[in-house]
């Protein structure tokens, strides 16, 4: 009863385009920008931001970028570690050659690069297409952490290939290192999260966003049509690897500070974000956020209770920790294999009657 | 004379490493075949299937503490495949009754939480210290070969040869002579026609994974005689993958010819061009030579799914 | 007021101070481990925790904490994984009541991580022969220990332990040293180091890198075995170690020429090979077995009271020792920490003064029983290595021991000290550290 659209007519084709055409959405997302924006920054601490926050965010855009390219484009891609490494080596070389520049700009050079790496280990999805997809960007992504791993000039020649970013400021405020507040780390990653997930909605809404679909859809019919398969392709791969390579910057810059390309961006980084964008719901936007808080913080919300709560030893809180993800995995696959952005969905059909029966 | 030597050692580890890793791709072909999931939880089984197997036969295990007795190693193996059967049996009901007509990339990620629980079941029932493993399979180099042509080759991986061969004859024979076998085949070809003429899914399904467990113990036998059963050895997992990518994901000689040629190839590479590189290039070589085949051979050397090109 | 009323007074509130005392606010020392005991590494780590927590749950029983002040452990499950790492030190820095006192990473990814954040957050790194060598350089880093040696003093230590199985630093001329090293920030530690040496001692070295998690070693050994090593080196971790020993046993390569770092050098890496690992050597600082008083002293106080961590016969590995001695090691930093500032109440700042100030000699080592377990150990605000010297020890496969089989050798500062001033500088330079004056 609530939820109903009924009695909101649009009278120009801009309101009748809206991102959010009905108004209880619009101001839902507003409500949910304006505490993300405007309440949390004072209440945050350090364990929020570090240990919940930072994660979930840069999650979340990797996630977006994933989606764009497997659940939209229909391109499964399992190199996702190796180009969020890209994007973070990018920014490291980039802050390293122009410790000056503004780190937005860092931030947006780095995706292109990544943007570009994306677009050549693309290629073969042109000759190839599903799970057999995977294996050219599995080959990515072996190949690009052992290369950041073993050529000297990606890390400045130091003694263990480990990269720290330095301190950077932000018009005056630091963004990264040790002195930088949570308030200030959180609020740059928002910002960034929230203007690329915006443009994301956009696109996908639009002609190629259209055509990424349809691609996946029917890709033979798609080309019937004309549809170019090359453009569509490599654009899937362009923009998710931009969307990728900024979270990987960010992940690197602004959560971690300081990484090894062997354990933050290996394998089982493609597989965490792909388990993301597979809970959360492909082809959709808002699943990439769901998952990301799904498969971030759930593990962190299980062992505080665990071990907060109910005093259990911090090993046996990590193997229960493992198996009842393990379950809630299974148990949300098989009550909704759409993901849990499907559920949202079912959930605001239902509104849209409730409280009454039919 | 000492070159060729080394050459033919690298060629025949590689060949045996490729054993091995073949072992692991047997699992995964099995459940494909029959029901057209990739089973991401098989490195984890063969680690399950591997705990259960030595706290069977070691006095700190729960067999010993509720029994007072330990099995000995021909008892043991049996008790082990029964327990994976039951295992089968216990996903078919809670799992993949749910999930039958799913796309593929839901039945993969469900099967990821289902590595999920085996692994924290793994931890919690059995510890997560490394469990030695000795039924008796010998180690070490053999010394009968070294010595008389100075030729290095591992008895445990002789041994595993051995036994691979042995399991794809025996596989051979189950998918093609008996009824079983049979009706799986028709399951793998089409879920919906096997249904019509009366096939029973679930039962076949348990079958299969039954016999995946197995297959995934004598993995786990294997991997865990050579390093000790610990959670390291469900990450063989991802060297099968190349194995599978090569071979075909339907096809158990394709498993077996995958395997080599990776063992070989990743050998070889690391051997003679690592150096140049500074090493360590083995993980992606393996996908790259499996890259390189799929570009002229998509569906992998034996596999049956045709994949269209664009 | 006349006396006696003031006596009555004095007598009443120094009657009353034992109520405040034992109140559900007594202060409690914080001492948090950063340890795994799931996912790859857990086979070694465990062993490490156990020793740790089971020494400070002695001291709880035994003396009631230290100095009378109970200590609070507190351990987070990181898996080795960086990412858990980071939410496990965000959570334990501000436990009260004192605060995180010392925090040992366990990992030397996650001790790069924690570096920049442990001046801020005003909390001590102690990363006990792991983690970032140069940070023995406490004029660059001073929140962070990394007694009593680095790695770099490590492979200084184990090429003159081959110089003199050899006959002399002439007599490496011409011989091949290579270096198993595990692909990651800790196995190329030494490197540079080791590279160092060559160039002076003229020995011809190779690293022959390991990717995680290491189970497969084929090609490294079979190299080895082609290219006939004089000696082989090895930094692993985990099952990387067990993989190596074994197929080093295999190759029939000589165990007493193949040595481990001291994170490779446990009961767990040998077993598994058998008979065929005797004679394999690894660096050691501190005594393995478990036949100390202060061992004693745990089986009765915490094992006899069903606290103990881990095994009852597991106590005196290597790794468990390791982690006894890292909890030694701690607590006297406390202790003097309360020593200096005069107050039992200590915060991680008074803490790092401690560890700044500890001077643990054989006198003490004796009384806390564990007289000739370690050296003893003198910390100075610009050496946060301490002495640095490092021992080699070996297995007895059928004794099923392992036995110290050398000196303890001074590391070769000349070589080591250069290197630690680069790399440190490096890192001032990057973070806009200005090195303070000691």
């Amino acid at each position: 009863m609530f939820y109903r659209e009924s009695g909101q007519l649009k009278s120009s084709y801009i309101s009748d385009q809206a991102m959010f055409p009905i108004a209880q959405d619009r101001w839902f997302v507003i409500g949910v920008l304006a505490l993300a924006f405007l309440v949390v920054p004072f209440v945050i601490n350090e364990y929020w931001a570090n240990a919940i926050l930072l994660p979930f965010l840069v999650y979340a855009l990797a996630a977006l970028g994933l989606n764009i390219l497997t659940g939209y484009c229909g391109q499964v891609s399992l190199g996702t570690g190796a180009f969020m490494a890209v994007g973070a080596y990018a920014s490291f070389k980039l802050v390293g050659f122009f410790p000056e520049a503004n780190f937005l700009i860092v931030l947006a050079l780095s995706g292109v690069v990544t943007a570009a790496v994306g677009m050549i280990f693309g290629l073969p999805s042109l000759r190839i297409k599903g799970f057999y997809l995977a294996v050219a960007t599995l080959a990515a992504q072996f190949f690009l952490v052992w290369m950041f791993n073993k050529v000297g000039w990606f890390y400045d020649y130091n003694l263990t290939g480990m990269i720290t970013v330095r301190p950077i400021d932000f018009f005056g405020i630091q963004i990264t290192g040790p002195e930088a507040t949570p308030a200030a780390k959180y609020l740059f990653t928002l910002t960034v999260v929230a203007v690329l997930a915006l443009s994301a909605k956009n696109i996908v809404r639009g002609r190629v966003g259209r055509e990424w679909m349809a691609i996946r859809d029917m890709d033979i019919a798609a080309e019937l049509i004309g549809i170019r398969p090359l453009q569509a392709k490599l654009s899937a791969f362009a923009v998710s690897s931009f969307y990728i390579g900024v979270a990987g910057a960010l992940y690197f810059a602004v959560y971690l500070g300081s990484v090894e390309p062997v354990e933050a961006f290996d394998i089982n980084q493609s597989f965490y974000v792909l388990f993301i964008i597979i809970i959360g719901g492909l082809g959709s936007v808002l699943g990439a956020f769901l998952g990301s808080a799904f498969i971030v913080l759930i593990p962190i919300l299980l062992k505080n209770i665990m071990v907060g709560g109910m005093g259990f030893g911090s090993g046996m809180a990590g193997h229960v920790e493992i198996l009842l993800m393990g379950m809630l995995i299974i148990f949300f696959l098989i009550v909704e294999p759409h993901g849990l952005a499907r559920l949202w969905q079912i959930a605001k059909e239902k509104l849209r009657l409730w409280p009454f029966p039919h | 004379m000492a070159f060729d030597i080394f050459l033919l050692e690298v060629i025949i580890s590689g060949l045996m490493t490729g054993v091995m890793y073949a072992l692991v791709a047997l699992g995964f072909v099995l459940i494909f075949k029959a029901s057209g999931i990739f089973n991401f939880a098989q490195g984890v089984m063969a680690l399950f299937a591997a705990l259960a197997l030595y706290d069977f036969l070691a006095e700190d295990g729960w067999f010993f503490a509720v029994f007072g007795f330990t099995l000995p190693v021909w008892l043991a193996i049996p008790a082990t495949g029964l327990i994976m059967v039951v295992l089968a049996w216990v996903i078919e009901r809670t799992v993949l009754r749910f999930m039958v007509k799913q796309n593929e990339i839901i039945l993969f990620m469900a099967t990821i939480g289902l590595a999920f629980v085996l692994e924290g079941l793994g931890d919690i029932l059995f510890g997560s210290d490394v469990k030695p493993l000795d039924i008796g399979i010998p180690q070490g180099a053999s010394d009968w070969l070294l010595d008389s042509f100075n030729l290095y080759i591992e008895q445990l991986e002789i041994f595993a040869a051995g036994t691979a061969a042995v399991l794809v004859v025996i596989l051979a024979i189950f998918f093609q002579r008996t009824r079983i076998g049979r009706a799986l085949r028709a399951v793998a070809d089409d879920h919906q026609a096997a249904l019509s003429v009366g096939v029973s899914l679930d039962k076949i399904w348990v079958i299969v994974w039954s016999v995946s467990g197995m297959v995934a113990l004598v993995a786990g036998i294997m991997w865990g005689s050579k390093s000790g059963v610990q959670f390291s050895l469900s990450l063989i997992a991802l060297k099968a993958l190349p194995v599978l990518i090569l071979g075909g994901f339907t096809s158990v000689p394709g498993a077996i010819v995958g395997g080599l040629i990776i063992g070989v190839g990743e050998k070889l590479a690391e051997v003679y061009i690592g150096p140049m590189v500074g090493g360590a290039i083995e993980n992606w070589f393996a996908y790259m030579l499996a890259l390189v085949f799929l570009l002229f051979r998509p569906q992998g050397l034996f596999g049956e799914r045709i994949i269209e090109r664009v | 007021m006349n006396l006696r009323k003031l006596t009555g007074a004095a007598v009443a509130a120094v009657l009353a101070l034992p109520m405040f005392a034992s109140g559900a606010n007594a202060y409690e020392l914080v001492i948090p481990t950063l340890d795994y005991r799931t996912g790859p590494y857990a086979p070694n780590g465990i062993p490490v925790a156990n020793g740790f927590t089971d020494y400070l749950n002695m001291l709880n029983e035994r003396d009631g904490g230290i100095n009378g002040v109970k200590i609070k452990h507190v351990d987070c499950e990181t898996g080795y994984n960086t990412k858990k790492g980071v939410e496990c030190y965000e959570k334990i820095k501000n436990t009260s009541p004192s605060g995180a006192l010392a925090i040992q990473p366990l990992s030397t990814g996650i001790t790069y991580q924690l570096i920049p954040k442990a001046s801020v957050d005003e909390v001590p790194i102690f990363s006990m022969g792991y983690g970032r060598t140069s940070a023995a350089n406490g004029k660059v880093f001073p929140w962070v220990f990394n007694f009593p040696a680095t790695y770099w003093s490590q492979a200084t230590a184990l090429v003159q332990y081959i110089a003199d199985q050899e006959g002399g630093f002439d007599a490496l001329k011409g011989k091949k040293i290579y270096l198993v090293y595990h692909n990651s920030a800790y196995g190329k530690e030494p490197i540079r180091t080791l590279e160092a040496m060559a160039d002076k001692f003229g020995y011809e070295f190779r690293g022959l890198p390991v990717d995680h998690p290491g189970q497969e070693q084929k090609a490294t050994w079979l190299q080895i075995r082609k290219e006939k090593p004089d000696w082989v080196l090895m930094w692993g971790w985990g099952v990387m170690n067990q993989v190596a020993i074994k197929e080093a046993a295999s190759i029939r390569f000589p165990m007493d020429h193949f040595i481990g770092v001291w994170w490779s050098g446990s009961e767990n890496d040998v077993m598994p090979a058998g008979d065929a690992a005797d004679g394999y050597l690894s660096g050691a600082f501190h005594a393995p077995g478990g036949g100390f008083p202060v061992h004693d002293d745990i089986r009765k106080h915490v094992y006899d009271k069903g606290l103990g961590k881990g095994d009852r016969d597991r106590i005196g590995e290597v790794l468990y020792n390791r982690g006894t001695v890292a909890a030694m090691w701690t607590t006297e930093a406390i202790r003097k920490a309360m020593e200096i500032h005069g107050t039992k109440e200590v915060t991680g700042k008074h803490v790092r003064d401690g560890f700044e100030a500890l001077d643990v000699d054989e006198a003490r080592l004796e009384e806390l029983g564990l007289g000739g377990f370690t050296y003893p150990v003198k910390i100075t605000c610009e050496n946060h290595e301490g002495p640095g010297k490092v021992a080699v020890q070996q297995w007895d496969a059928k004794a099923k021991q392992w036995n110290i089989v050398s000196k303890f050798y001074e590391p070769l500062r000349d070589i080591t000290g250069p290197l630690i001033e680069a790399d440190s500088a490096a890192y001032a330079a990057e973070n806009n550290v200005t090195p303070r004056d000691c």
